[in-house]
């Protein structure tokens, strides 16, 4: 009897917005795992509900925390603070970009395209380059070789060929024959088993999610769980 | 059994086993012993190292998709902190983060007597990815000119005392994609050397490894059970390590399944192999 | 001029974000810090464009009584009451303003916890099915090279989880699945994604600047 009012209206001292919470989140979880089975209108509706709601988080988010406190209160702020007016246009470049709904006029969004796409290939530009290719470089070439044990300074030696055998592999412009063949070849094992281990942890994300669910199916709502 | 054929098993026998199997040590726990790796450790070992009243960035950039994984990770992060008297800044590139992030820290702040303003903040979601990664660097409240509750940055205590990355001992990045770990290596790490550590999903963390190893993230998470060893570490087990009985058994199950469609591959291949002789 | 005025933005814009990296004056760090900001407002509205898009694809849907408009009303029915709920300005309702605001304890945080939590959660956890589905129909040892990634794939599959520990237990330290599982992603595994990171790199650096210089194009489309 304990378990059947836990179920019903949650553990003693829960409020009602928990326990209702708690049905609907439950009900459309049942929703989404009944696509297990086939294909179906509830199924469905719960996706059509996600897809809504999504949509709306986003943009009350983007209202309140971007665009209120980026756009909106630096050009109408309140009394006795500065008009930041240079504000304008950013302002402009983001209504040009929504006139990309306007087929006579989309070709201003092409103005806000080319900013954000001009500042993202510039930060992008120096940022690869240093955080990726100066560092990943220096990484390689300091690797230690001569501290830390036999095994260890094997397993660097390894580690030092694997990364100029995989470069060697993603080398297009020889063709893969002789000792660039070989070299590229050793790229390939040591990718192979990187994409194993990568494999090996995609299935441990993946089960993770399901374990996730399943622990509010189980506790939060059967409360099956200690 | 007539008519029954290994090779053509309903995918929705598959998925009642794999139902079970996880339900199973959910309900009665197996409490299987656990190692603790290096990337976690070195973490632990990094934050336990800062002084007490520094501020530390959470940055939560994770949806609600991955909070199996993530989510023990900020509990155990904000834990470990609050307990060190770190006092906590949290900001956000994806728009799902913030209410994540607040749920997980409102408990703990009443738990610890931690006071909103003084010893953390959420300054909750800004649009630009990578662009506000550099804007941080320039000026953090420039880039957040008021808190995930609207209030201005300038009215909040603890944001009096920060104004760019020289001001932050650590910033704990959660992350499940893009804009996530690389962007904040890349562009903050790189460029103002402020120590990183990363919480990652299972599927994101193995091209982590080289960050790891060149000194550019001074630790790594990896999925459950990266959340499961820091949960360990802090002495708080919850959710992450509740989970790893059912990861196991599940992971058992589907290395047999890769297995018993493999035998029953090569048998097939062998059995055709034998009927071409045969003909030939 | 339709496409050399975007172009000379982009090339202005990405020429100043790569003087901005180099330069330390404050005078570039200033100006660099507020085209900063204008990039989040103008991100902000390439948000926008999407949910509009979303919004315009179903309401055509519904107008023309097309098939499944009845799952395009629920879906733009549940966007307009948590859009009303989340920006709805200054209604109060009781003594705290549940209404018309994104923090805890308000309507639009009870409905985007319990209702869009859960249903991310649950896609995306669909896929444990299918990838145990999957690993019996179609993971196949075809050639030596899977074969080397699927045994890389079940030694960290096992030694990632108390049950590697468990089946090795008593052994030297060096021949258990966690500390094999860890060698391999200390040392191959990061290896190999080093070589990939600095491929990448190099990509990106091309790239970059063939977009600064105008070069690369099919961003701007195939319009004139």
């Amino acid at each position: 009897m304990n378990w059947l009012h836990d179920f019903l209206l949650g553990t003693p001292g829960t409020t009602p917005s928990v326990v209702v919470g708690t049905w609907v989140a439950a009900v459309l979880t049942l929703a989404i795992y009944s696509f297990l089975y086939k294909d179906n209108p509830f199924y469905r509706a719960a996706e059509s509900v996600f897809v809504g709601l999504g949509a709306a988080y986003w943009l009350a988010i983007l209202y309140h925390n971007t665009l209120v406190p980026k756009l909106f209160s630096p050009l109408f702020p309140p009394a006795g603070e500065p008009v930041l007016w240079y504000r304008v246009f950013p302002g402009i470049l983001a209504v040009f970009m929504l006139l990309r709904f306007f087929p006579k006029l989309s070709w201003l969004s092409r103005w806000s395209l080319g900013f954000v796409v001009g500042m993202y290939a510039g930060v992008n530009t120096t940022g690869f380059a240093q955080g990726d290719f100066v560092a990943q470089i220096h990484a390689t070439v300091t690797t230690p070789l001569t501290t830390g044990g036999g095994l260890s300074i094997a397993l660097n030696a390894a580690a030092i060929v694997g990364v100029i055998a995989t470069l060697v592999y993603f080398f297009f412009s020889k063709e893969h024959r002789g000792p660039i063949g070989g070299a590229a070849r050793l790229g390939i094992w040591f990718l192979m088993v990187a994409f194993g281990a990568s494999f090996g942890y995609t299935v441990m994300g993946r089960v993770s999610l399901l374990i996730g669910r399943m622990t509010f199916l189980l506790r939060d709502w059967l409360h099956l769980m200690q | 059994m007539a008519g029954f054929d290994i090779r053509q098993i309903d995918r929705r026998v598959i998925f009642t086993l794999i139902f079970v199997v996880v339900a199973w040590p959910l309900i009665a726990p197996m409490r299987l012993p656990m190692d603790v790796t290096a990337p976690v450790q070195q973490l632990y070992d990094t934050v336990e190292a800062i002084p007490e009243g520094s501020v530390v960035m959470l940055a939560g950039d994770y949806s609600p998709d991955t909070m199996p994984e993530l989510q023990p990770m900020v509990r155990a992060f904000v834990r470990h902190a609050f307990r060190r008297n770190l006092r906590i800044v949290t900001t956000s590139l994806w728009a799902d983060s913030p209410p994540l992030i607040e749920a997980a820290m409102t408990p703990l702040a009443e738990e610890y007597g931690k006071a909103y303003g003084t010893d953390f903040v959420n300054l909750g979601y800004m649009a630009g990815g990578t662009v506000t990664l550099l804007g941080m660097g320039a000026s953090i409240p420039n880039t957040f000119p008021q808190d995930y509750y609207q209030t201005p940055v300038g009215e909040i205590p603890l944001m009096r005392e920060v104004t760019n990355f020289d001001d932050v001992a650590l910033v704990m990045n959660i992350s499940s994609g893009t804009p996530g770990t690389r962007e904040w290596v890349q562009q903050v790490q790189s460029r103002y050397r402020v120590p990183l550590a990363s919480g990652t999903t299972a599927v994101a963390a193995p091209p982590f490894y080289p960050y790891v190893q060149s000194g550019q993230l001074v630790g790594l998470m990896g999925g459950l059970k990266g959340a499961a060893e820091y949960e360990m570490l802090v002495e708080a087990p919850g959710d992450a390590v509740r989970g790893m009985d059912a990861q196991s058994i599940v992971h058992a199950l589907i290395v047999f399944f890769i297995l018993l469609g493999n035998v029953v591959y090569l048998a097939e291949r062998r059995s055709k192999a034998a009927r071409a002789d045969a003909t030939a | 001029m339709r496409r050399e005025i975007p172009l000379a933005i982009t090339f202005l814009v990405g020429m100043f974000m790569l003087v901005d990296f180099f330069v330390p004056h404050h005078a570039v760090a200033a100006v660099g810090e507020e085209l900063k900001q204008w990039g989040t407002i103008v991100i902000a509205a390439s948000i926008l464009l999407g949910i509009g898009n979303l919004i315009r694809v179903h309401s055509r849907k519904i107008a023309r009584r097309q098939t499944g408009w009845g799952f395009s009303l629920v879906c733009l029915g549940v966007m307009g009451v948590m859009l009303w709920l989340g920006l709805w300005p200054g209604e109060k309702l009781g003594p705290n303003p549940l209404v018309g605001s994104i923090a805890q304890g308000t309507y639009f945080n009870w409905m985007y916890l319990n209702m869009d939590v859960p249903l991310q959660g649950t896609m995306f956890s669909l896929l444990a099915f299918f990838i145990a589905s999957a690993a019996y129909r179609a993971f196949r040892l075809r050639s030596p090279e899977a074969s080397l990634l699927l045994i890389a794939a079940i030694v960290v599959m096992l030694g990632r989880v108390p049950l590697g520990q468990l089946l090795t237990r008593g052994l030297p330290e060096k021949a258990t699945l966690p500390w094999i599982t860890e060698t391999i992603m200390t040392y191959p595994n990061m290896a190999a994604f080093r070589g990939i990171l600095i491929g990448a790199a190099l990509g990106v650096m091309a790239t970059g600047l063939r977009i600064i210089l105008g070069i690369e194009r099919s961003y701007l489309g195939g319009e004139k």
